[in-house]
């Protein structure tokens, strides 16, 4: 039986792993959005904060996955449901693109532009929001982008603390030492996330300044 | 030196310092004053202090030592803002905001001002007009216009607000000289018609003698001297009159010559 044959017959079961995937990465991903873009706004205006701010998202970075989801375990409420657990570690994970692209977007404004602005009169809050954010917006996609594509593959070892998602089939694939239900898992977790960077790449070039 | 504000200038620098945080000063012990109405060209080349100048009027940049006044009144006191948004401000064509449509570059200071829509729309209208743009160009992008176009966009956007003050630096720089030549015609009918009080800065001499009222010459963060066209041309001060050297060397007809033998 090959994987295909495997993946048409349980169908139904991918579908639902791959919904449990989904919602994993698309939980932590709106999470790290609403996190990460406010601190890597914050750091551009308070630089004292840029190195605390960057090296505590970086230092998380260095977390072997298994060993975060295994940490979190006996933490109160987060260790809880496993899929809460999982949301919060991927969200770890997700900041240091989202905080980092952000500052590097704001920063990389073309100073003159940026000037220009102040020189009009515009208060900081306008030149953020009319100016600055708007053309960082493309860099700032292309952060949630690595990020969304660094989620989906780790979001596969979720399933190691029960948490769900393509993960699962890996893991039975490995216990049972059955390459085609590991692929069953590792083939829709990759078309996952080719879709992500294909589509958030679009979204990123069209919010480009020319 | 008396220290109380000339209520006569428009903008005065009293013993005017700024210093970089390293401590190499940038400017040194400026005493300037720009009558109101007058378009006063700071001339000078390439790291003279012309631009930060510019930059301590809109308070860009804060003096390390003196006193500004703008309409009398110190720089400290003003809301920064409100200072900002009653100078015009012109730079090189890179200031347009490239994600703004042409007309809503020129309408930034009354929007955020807080102008009603309408009238914001039909201000730009009258600006693309004084500055001579075609209406249909509204919509369009920075990126879709020619150099000439934007730079006649970026004095529309200094005008929006109606400003009594226009701070111009090296505003036609980067243009042809063919277009540049049209800028600075317009520029003078413009100037005509509004009255503003101008502080314009440049490198090129012959800009300066034909847009200024009065020409200051800085060099090395100090000022040299300031005089009228007429006066700078015939100055036997020694730096008035090496850099008015330098102009004429480059258009003299042997350099001409080369390039055109009718004029041999």
């Amino acid at each position: 039986m090959n994987v295909l044959q495997f993946i048409a017959q349980n169908h139904i079961e991918v579908l639902e792993l791959t919904a449990e995937h989904l919602w994993l990465v698309g939980a932590s991903i709106f999470l790290a959005v609403l996190i990460g873009i406010p601190l890597g706004i914050l750091i551009t205006r308070w630089p004292v904060l840029k190195r605390p701010v960057l090296g505590g998202a970086n230092i998380i970075q260095t977390i072997p996955s298994l060993a975060l989801f295994g940490f979190l375990l006996p933490a109160p409420w987060i260790g809880a449901r496993a899929d809460r657990l999982a949301i919060f570690a991927l969200t770890m994970y997700a900041l240091l693109p989202l905080i980092s692209g952000t500052y590097t977007g704001i920063k990389g404004v073309d100073p003159a532009v940026v000037e220009a602005g102040r020189g009009m009169g515009m208060t900081d809050r306008q030149l953020l929001w009319q100016v600055e954010f708007p053309l960082a917006l493309g860099v700032i996609i292309a952060g949630v982008r690595v990020a969304a594509v660094i989620s989906i593959g780790l979001a596969t070892i979720a399933a190691a603390i029960g948490a769900g998602g393509l993960g699962e089939y890996i893991f039975r694939g490995l216990a049972m030492v059955n390459n085609q239900v590991i692929l069953a898992g590792a083939i829709p977790a990759a078309a996952l996330a080719i879709l992500a960077d294909v589509s958030l790449g679009w979204l990123e070039k069209r919010l480009k300044p020319q | 030196m008396n220290n109380s504000p000339d209520h006569r200038a428009a903008i005065q620098f009293q013993n005017v310092s700024y210093r970089l945080n390293t401590g190499y000063e940038l400017l040194r012990n400026l005493n300037l004053e720009v009558q109101r109405g007058e378009t006063l060209v700071l001339l000078g080349r390439s790291g003279s202090g012309k631009t930060t100048t510019l930059k301590l009027i809109n308070r860009l940049l804060l003096q390390s030592n003196g006193e500004i006044y703008v309409d009398g009144r110190s720089i400290r006191d003003w809301d920064v803002i409100r200072l900002r948004r009653m100078i015009g401000y012109v730079i090189q064509e890179v200031g347009l905001f490239p994600h703004f449509t042409v007309a809503r570059n020129i309408g930034v200071v009354p929007q955020i001002e807080g102008w009603p829509a309408d009238r914001i729309q039909s201000r730009v209208q009258e600006l693309l007009q004084l500055v001579g743009l075609e209406p249909q160009l509204a919509s369009r992008y920075p990126r879709e216009l020619s150099g000439g176009q934007r730079q006649r966009v970026g004095v529309a956007r200094a005008l929006a607000a109606d400003p009594s003050f226009l701070l111009m630096d090296e505003p036609f720089g980067a243009l042809d000289p063919i277009t540049r030549a049209e800028l600075q015609r317009e520029f003078l009918a413009l100037q005509r018609r509004l009255g503003k009080t101008v502080v314009f800065v440049t490198h090129d001499l012959r800009e300066a003698l034909l847009l200024g009222t009065r020409i200051t010459l800085m060099e090395a963060g100090q000022l040299v001297v300031t005089l009228t066209p007429d006066e700078f041309l015939h100055s036997t001060d020694p730096m008035v009159a090496a850099y008015v050297d330098a102009f004429k060397t480059e258009i003299s007809p042997k350099s001409l010559g080369q390039n055109d033998p009718q004029t041999k």
